[in-house]
């Protein structure tokens, strides 16, 4: 204890003056709002100006109707196949979703409710592998991918991004099942239903809102993987959107495309920017049960 | 009857059999490749032994500790990572604080400030890349606007700023995320603790300092913990803002661990510096870990 014997504290005064707190937070809150906003509008605004707008100097804050254009994403649909690198994310984060929700919820399970010899260690290794930066595999998987021959095949990066996901998987959905009633599931057992039948009649269905939290975060990750899509995939069509945005530069010297990777930008991030304006309430507390809970 | 201890192990090995299918992908992914890389560090396997592993103990290693890069790169790995923790849990405890408090359209406040996180940070690079652009950038321009500079700043072609660059870059990637876990913390304290503070006449910044910072104090270290190896391994961000450069100004061991196996075909060496990599993460994680513990013990 500090010595805190103070008098009675005087009544803060309300009314008058200016609320300075009341300001600070406006001014706390107004900085957030900027500071997360201002360079994805940026590149958004980048992406609709014609290129003589884009390279004048001093920078065109405000373009005018005629400075505006949408070439850019035409340019990408139908010079670039676009639509081939978002189909491409989109299959392999969904696809590498949905196995990470069937492997990662009976382990997360198993983990929460049957008492298994060596819990906390398998626990402890699955927080800790959360730790480690994909640059310590790639090399290894770089070989397996080889060995089995899978370079620019799906299977390259689904089994991969299922891994990164099922760490956070198995901790969300873990946090999950300690919360959910026993008696439920102790009922079902007197009603003579075994392990795998009570797992899939009974707790499934109420689980459906905690694999939709799990599932966002899992979808999000999968989308935004860099590293192995870039060493696993070299064909053009089996590119995702990440790397195909990010090379997008490389193919003239000259010219750099501005408006055409602002324009990636844009398209790349549309869907997750949908997803946060959606499910901010979930991925909040998905992120937070899964790391700090653990 | 069937016993109890009968009921007791089919329950468990069902519980094995749940887990397996995780437990396999994940020993296959985590595990095996830096097993992998470990066993492969003792072998020397580039163009001069035609990518065959010709055993040659520790030679990979005596090799990195002359190598210039590679101490090059843990030095900028150091550096970066140092920078972007500093601002990252500055800026990331005032959005806390902040979202914390009750406000109008708090709901839309919070959901802004996540949105940089979920962003791909590739595709985040591209954008930075163009606002730090020399000729046409916007950052250049708004400081020229100011008369801050006379002349525009050539942000990713000189060491110094270059870093300045990505660390900037960083920052606005990964600030969101400590916020999330920080204000998660905040919310779990009770607001009666507050009150009876306020009653005792504590000012705002005495409760902040004397109730706030101690309970959130392991979180704090959680967070930074998760940034930490987050930070440590950063790729893709600075791969696609300036690869590296220039001159390997902000070359960190993940580019390095790159370019040794992707560029020069350097797998014996490449392992080597993972192994390494590896190393270090598990030091200052095991160090950490033993600190929240301790953290734990004291508050309890």
């Amino acid at each position: 204890m500090t010595t805190v014997p103070q008098t009675i504290a005087p009544p803060q005064t309300p009314d008058r003056g200016i609320p300075w707190g009341r300001v600070l937070l406006w001014l706390a809150i107004a900085f957030t709002v900027t500071f997360s906003l201002t360079p994805v509008l940026w590149q958004v605004l980048t992406s609709f100006k014609i290129n003589a707008a884009i390279t004048q100097t001093p920078v065109v804050y405000l373009p005018g109707f005629d400075q505006l254009t949408l070439a850019h994403y035409v340019d990408l649909f139908r010079l670039n196949q676009f639509h081939v690198y978002m189909l491409n994310s989109a299959l392999v984060a969904i696809v590498s979703t949905v196995l990470c929700l069937a492997l990662g919820s009976p382990a997360a399970y198993a983990l929460a409710r049957l008492q298994i010899p060596g819990e906390q260690v398998i626990l402890a290794l699955v927080l800790v592998v959360t730790l480690f930066p994909y640059i310590l595999l790639f090399l290894g998987l770089l070989e397996l991918v080889r060995a089995f021959g899978l370079a620019n095949n799906y299977l390259a990066l689904i089994v991969p991004y299922t891994a990164i996901n099922l760490p956070l998987t198995i901790l969300v959905m873990r946090s999950f099942f300690q919360q959910l009633p026993k008696d439920l599931e102790d009922s079902a057992r007197v009603d003579g239903y075994n392990t795998v039948q009570m797992l899939w009649r009974i707790v499934l269905p109420m689980t459906l809102p905690a694999l939709v939290t799990t599932g966002i975060l899992a979808f999000i990750f999968a989308w935004n993987e860099y590293l192995f899509a870039l060493t696993f995939m070299t064909r053009e069509s089996m590119k995702t959107i990440p790397v195909a945005a990010a090379q997008l530069g490389g193919t003239t010297l000259f010219e750099v495309p501005y408006g055409p990777l602002a324009a990636a930008t844009v398209v790349g991030t549309l869907p997750l920017v949908l997803l946060v304006l959606f499910f901010q309430r979930r991925i909040v507390q998905g992120l937070t049960s899964g790391s700090v809970k653990g | 009857m069937v016993s109890r201890d009968y009921i007791r192990r089919r329950e468990q090995r069902t519980g094995w059999l749940l887990m397996l299918p995780a437990l396999l992908v994940l020993l296959l992914v985590y595990a095996f490749p830096i097993l992998r890389a470990f066993w492969l560090s003792f072998f020397t396997e580039n163009l001069s032994t035609n990518l065959e592993p010709v055993f040659s103990g520790l030679d990979n290693y005596g090799l990195m500790v002359g190598d210039g890069r590679f101490w090059q790169s843990m030095r900028n790995t150091a550096v970066f990572t140092l920078f972007t923790l500093f601002f990252e849990l500055g800026l990331g405890l005032i959005i806390a604080l902040a979202l914390d408090q009750a406000f109008r359209g708090r709901g839309l406040a919070r959901t802004i400030a996540i949105l940089p996180w979920a962003l791909p940070t590739a595709l985040i690079a591209l954008a930075w890349r163009w606002i730090f652009n020399t000729e046409f950038g916007v950052w250049n321009d708004m400081l020229m606007r100011l008369h801050l500079i006379g002349n525009p700043v050539n942000w990713l072609g000189e060491p110094f700023w270059a870093m300045v660059a990505v660390i900037a870059a960083d920052v606005w990637k990964t600030t969101s995320f400590v916020a999330i876990l920080l204000l998660a913390g905040l919310q779990s304290i009770s607001q009666d603790l507050y009150e009876a503070h306020a009653l005792d006449g504590a000012s705002p910044w005495q409760s902040f300092r004397q109730i706030t910072l101690p309970l959130i104090a392991p979180q704090i270290v959680i967070t930074m913990l998760f940034r930490f190896a987050q930070s440590f391994g950063i790729f893709d961000l600075i791969q696609v803002m300036t690869g590296g450069g220039p001159g390997g100004a902000t070359e960190t061991v993940s580019i390095y661990i790159y370019a040794a196996v992707m560029r020069y075909l350097d797998f014996g060496y490449g392992a080597a510096l993972v192994t390494v990599t590896f190393l270090v993460l598990v030091a200052v994680v095991a160090l950490s870990w033993l600190y929240i513990s301790r953290l734990r013990a004291k508050t309890e």
